[in-house]
């Protein structure tokens, strides 16, 4: 049986985080009551005109540059026409063959474009169904109609669904260190559809490809793609084609469903927008732009690993996730930065995301990150156990607080080796663990396991492991 | 008929004043503004012409200032422009009984410099039309004959002017728009340079060519009007700021002016009478100063072609927003498409159907490049030909329509024979270049228009240039009913 591989490129919408919408003065908005924040230009009232956000612009080339994009000195605005009760003027405006950028790259996905567009109004069906038809009743809400939106789209440049997920997660940290969006799939301030085509592996051509809308999660994104990739391939092995067509996904059901075909696909009419005159980006816009980048996931990777001698893999898991950055570069500025600190403190960041939640931002969390800092300092100088830490980490996400009181609250302070307690458990250890305590002494180390664990145990991980090691060996090993 | 209103009416007196005498007047303290905007409301409401669709109660309040540049003279104002509270319906019965929230800005701004709204005057459907006849509310009669028409697409405003029912008014000019309503209805009209005037707020037909201009019996009030519409608004990106201002022009001579009369636009097809007008006009030139010389604009005679694939294409997508779904008609049905589909066929006219699917066609995938695409090269070309004219020319000089005021019905059957009113006006808006109509004489008892286009932002050459003219034609600048007895005033 012919073995196939996917193809797999993205498209991505992007609500850009500016005070006011694409084309009028209206206030970007979410939440408020339907229909709040228009005007005569977002309504589609007869005479209104478009006037193009500078800042919409100025994000759009943030973007560009971000993704090391080539941004076109003179951009153009079309007209996109189709008839539908979400677009006021049953056309929208959007970049069509001249766009803002051209051309890129991020993690070694090539951009094909980005350009800058305007979103559609919000419609909600009264109905059983949810959908335009069968519904009893539609309404409108014009609040989200002319958000400025870029859409970033992707080479079919991903091979696997998994990639593709942790692909739009990176963009999804550049956009936000960027500053230009909220970046939240759940509130649609980031979308993505995928085009989706299998071939016979190794082959050059490409095979007919499907587009998947409807994914409003990380999660759904990489479902849709990994259920579109298993029914391209069983129809493909049954001895069928694909068809060229638009799927809706069913989160609930993991189905997908056509919306339209090829044959009913639009002629959309393009031309130039005679309302606006072309977009020109000048080269002082474009150095100021450049110089206000902040510093990027890729780059602060390569910093955490060059300068703070992070391993590669644990430099990505921060960077790409740059709450997790921020909060490891606070902990690491509140303990005095040095070096050594940065290894340990990096290694107490994934404890912490453990604890609370992996989706969630430890600069919500109770933990200051002065305490994280003083804990991974007691652990340092040995004034708590390694095993004891976790415990008052898992005390500090539920309640908070200084990580020194806890110790001192719970009696979770480290037990010096001299305490002539630790001697007692060492000697109890020898006795409860007669046949580990005979191989140790018969030379084998690796059977020190089960007598320093008893010692942990008793203790409440309170004495130093290395510690009760040597202790052991000494004991056994001394006559 | 019934008899006409003596000089020694007092309202017929106020009237026979022009805009810039009663602003001057006001100002002066020597007229109050209130009397004035009555006089010609009464004449207004009186209207049987269907020059106006709708007509204020009675003047604003509070009264424009006595120091109001434009003296609070009431203002006429084509229904394409959208006036706050105010029904602005395009000439369309889609729009029927439209008030929209907010007022265009040369209304605005007219109002601001102290002329107050008289009322909206009626238009061919979306400014698509050169007879007035494609109204949704009725055509308009030309008041020197009202079995004809009084051209179009600004033909209420035209013929307000005309007969005196209002002192000036404003319109729109996309192909001819203003130009060709005032040749047919002796009066002067101005098109300005593209982007010179705000389009914020004028309902869109071509966006891309669409310019508001004056209506005036005169040059001196064409200028005076046009000195405060001008000017950037930041509401429109299509917008300049004018370079200076707009002078009144005092010009009576035209030494050194080099007149161009192209071959294209001033032979064939052109009506007898008109052409005899154009050239005892063009003599009058020569007797003051002027040099005339033929010239070439090659590619003028596809203008039209061109013009009849851009401005349909734009208007495709401008109207689209009609469809019943946040304003004006809607004819509801159990589905989406079905609404649609009977609120546009209910809403829209023949011809306003007619160009949406011309430049639904021309826009279509396949098509483009071959309508849309070439339409905008030979669109460069005219351009092209404009700026090597003025190389050697300060204006271009043509009759403004190839004739006089028409019957009523006598085209309607045939869409071309209609288009071909545009001609001559059609290459101007096309360029984006400034162009006047001013009244040349009479042929047969109706009156003709002289055209003088120059190149962009060259308005107060323009002016001055056409008032030279206008003062040795000597055409008389009284509204009905003197000059044309017969009219019915009230």
């Amino acid at each position: 049986m012919t073995d196939y591989e996917p193809v797999i490129g993205l498209e991505i919408h992007v609500q850009l985080a500016t005070r006011t919408k694409m084309f009028c003065g209206c206030e970007l908005s979410f939440g408020d009551p339907p229909n709040a924040h228009t005007c005569p230009v977002c309504l589609g009232l007869p005479g209104a005109l478009p006037v193009l956000n500078a800042r919409a612009v100025h994000h759009g080339v943030m973007i560009g540059l971000a993704l090391e994009c080539e941004i076109a000195e003179r951009s153009l605005f079309h007209r996109k026409n189709y008839f539908y009760p979400d677009q006021a003027k049953n056309y929208q405006i959007s970049q069509y063959d001249v766009p803002l950028c051209r051309g890129g790259r991020l993690a070694g996905v090539r951009i094909h474009r980005v350009h800058l567009e305007e979103d559609a109004a919000k419609l909600i069906h009264v109905g059983e169904s949810g959908r335009i038809h069968g519904s009893s009743r539609s309404v409108v809400d014009f609040n989200r109609g002319g958000t400025p939106l870029v859409e970033i789209v992707t080479e079919p440049d991903f091979q696997s669904a998994e990639q593709a997920h942790e692909w739009l997660s990176l963009l999804r940290t550049t956009l936000k260190q960027l500053g230009v969006s909220d970046a939240k799939m759940e509130e649609g301030s980031l979308r993505c559809d995928a085009n989706v085509s299998v071939r016979p592996t190794g082959a050059t051509t490409l095979g007919t490809k499907t587009e998947l809308k409807n994914m409003n999660s990380f999660r759904f994104v990489e479902r849709g793609i990994r259920a579109e990739i298993e029914r391209q391939i069983a129809l493909l092995q049954a001895g069928g084609e694909v068809e060229q067509e638009t799927l809706h996904f069913d989160p609930g059901t993991d189905r997908l469903t056509s919306l339209r075909s090829k044959e009913e696909a639009h002629d959309y009419r393009y031309f130039p927008e005679p309302d606006l005159v072309p977009l020109v980006v000048g080269s002082e816009m474009l150095e100021a732009v450049r110089a206000e980048l902040p510093e990027l996931p890729a780059a602060r990777a390569a910093r955490f690993e060059r300068e703070l001698g992070l391993s590669a893999e644990r430099a990505h898991e921060l960077a790409f996730r740059s709450e997790l950055a921020d909060y490891f570069e606070l902990v690491l500025e509140a303990n005095g930065g040095t070096r050594a600190d940065a290894v340990s403190v990096a290694n107490w960041i994934p404890q912490l995301v453990e604890r609370i939640g992996s989706d969630a931002d430890p600069a919500e969390s109770k933990v200051a990150p002065g305490a994280l800092a003083a804990l991974v300092a007691m652990v340092a100088s040995k004034q708590v156990g390694r095993e004891a830490a976790r415990e008052v980490l898992t005390r500090l996400v539920a309640d908070g607080g200084d990580p020194h009181e806890i110790v001192q609250e719970e009696g979770l302070g480290a037990i010096s080796a001299q305490d002539s307690g630790v001697a007692d458990l060492v000697g109890r250890a020898i006795d409860a663990e007669p046949a580990a305590a005979d191989k140790v002494r018969a030379g084998n180390e690796k059977a020190l396991g089960p007598l320093v664990g008893y010692v942990m145990r008793e203790s409440k991980g309170r004495v130093d492991g290395g510690e009760v090691r040597r202790m052991i060996l000494a004991r056994l090993l001394e006559s | 008929m019934t008899e006409s209103n003596s000089l020694n009416d007092p309202m017929s007196t106020l009237i026979e004043l022009t805009a810039s005498e009663a602003a001057e007047r006001v100002r002066a303290g020597d007229l109050d503004p209130a009397e004035l905007f009555e006089a010609y409301r009464s004449r207004a409401v009186a209207d049987q012409l269907n020059a106006f669709t709708w007509v204020a109660d009675g003047p604003p309040a509070p009264a424009p200032g006595r120091d109001a540049p434009l003296g609070g003279v009431p203002l006429a104002v084509k229904d394409l422009f959208c006036t706050e509270g105010v029904p602005s319906q395009a000439g369309s019965r889609i729009l029927e009984g439209y008030r929209p929230p907010y007022t265009a800005t040369v209304v605005s701004k007219l109002a601001a410099a102290g002329a107050p709204l008289l009322g909206k005057t009626n238009q061919d459907e979306f400014a698509m039309g050169s007879s007035n006849e494609n109204s949704g509310f009725g055509p308009v009669l030309n008041p020197w004959d009202r079995s004809r028409v009084p051209g179009g697409s600004s033909g209420g405003s035209a013929a307000a002017v005309a007969a005196g029912l209002a002192p000036w008014a404003i319109g729109t000019d996309t192909g001819g728009s203003i130009r060709q309503p005032a040749a047919l209805c002796g009066i002067v009209g101005l098109k300005p340079t593209y982007g010179a005037c705000s389009r914020y707020g004028m309902i869109a037909f071509a966006s891309s060519l669409d310019q508001a201009g004056p209506l005036t019996r005169n040059v001196a009030d064409a200028a005076l009007l046009l000195r405060y519409m001008v000017g950037h608004d930041r509401r429109d990106s299509t917008s300049i700021a004018f370079p200076g201002e707009i002078e009144l022009p005092r010009s009576e001579d035209l030494s050194g002016i080099r007149l161009g009369v192209p071959e294209e636009l001033s032979g064939d097809g052109i009506e007898r009478g008109v052409l005899e007008s154009f050239n005892a006009t063009l003599r009058l030139a020569e007797g003051l100063g002027a040099t005339i010389e033929s010239c070439r604009l090659p590619h003028a005679p596809h203008a039209l072609s061109a013009y009849y694939v851009i401005a349909p294409a734009e208007a495709s997508a401008n109207l689209a927003r009609f469809d019943g779904v946040r304003y004006g008609l809607r004819v509801d049905a159990d589905e989406l498409t079905e609404m649609y589909s009977r609120t546009r066929a209910t809403g829209f006219g023949a011809e306003v159907k007619r160009r949406i699917m011309l430049g639904t066609y021309a826009l279509s995938s396949g098509y483009y490049d071959a309508y849309y695409g070439t339409a905008q090269k030979v669109r460069t070309k005219i351009s092209e030909d404009f700026k090597a004219a003025f190389a050697k020319f300060d204006f271009i000089v043509t009759p403004t329509s190839p004739w006089t005021a028409f019957e009523l019905g006598s085209k309607t059957a045939d869409p071309y024979a209609m288009y071909l009113n545009d001609f001559c006006t059609v290459p101007m808006p096309l360029a984006g270049i400034p162009a006047i109509s001013i009244p040349s004489g009479l042929s047969d008892g109706l009156p003709v228009g002289f055209q003088l286009a120059g190149p962009a932002f060259s308005e107060n050459r323009l002016l001055a240039a056409a008032h030279a003219l206008e003062t040795a034609i000597g055409f008389g600048q009284l509204p009905a009913p003197d000059r044309w007895g017969s009219y019915e005033t009230r």
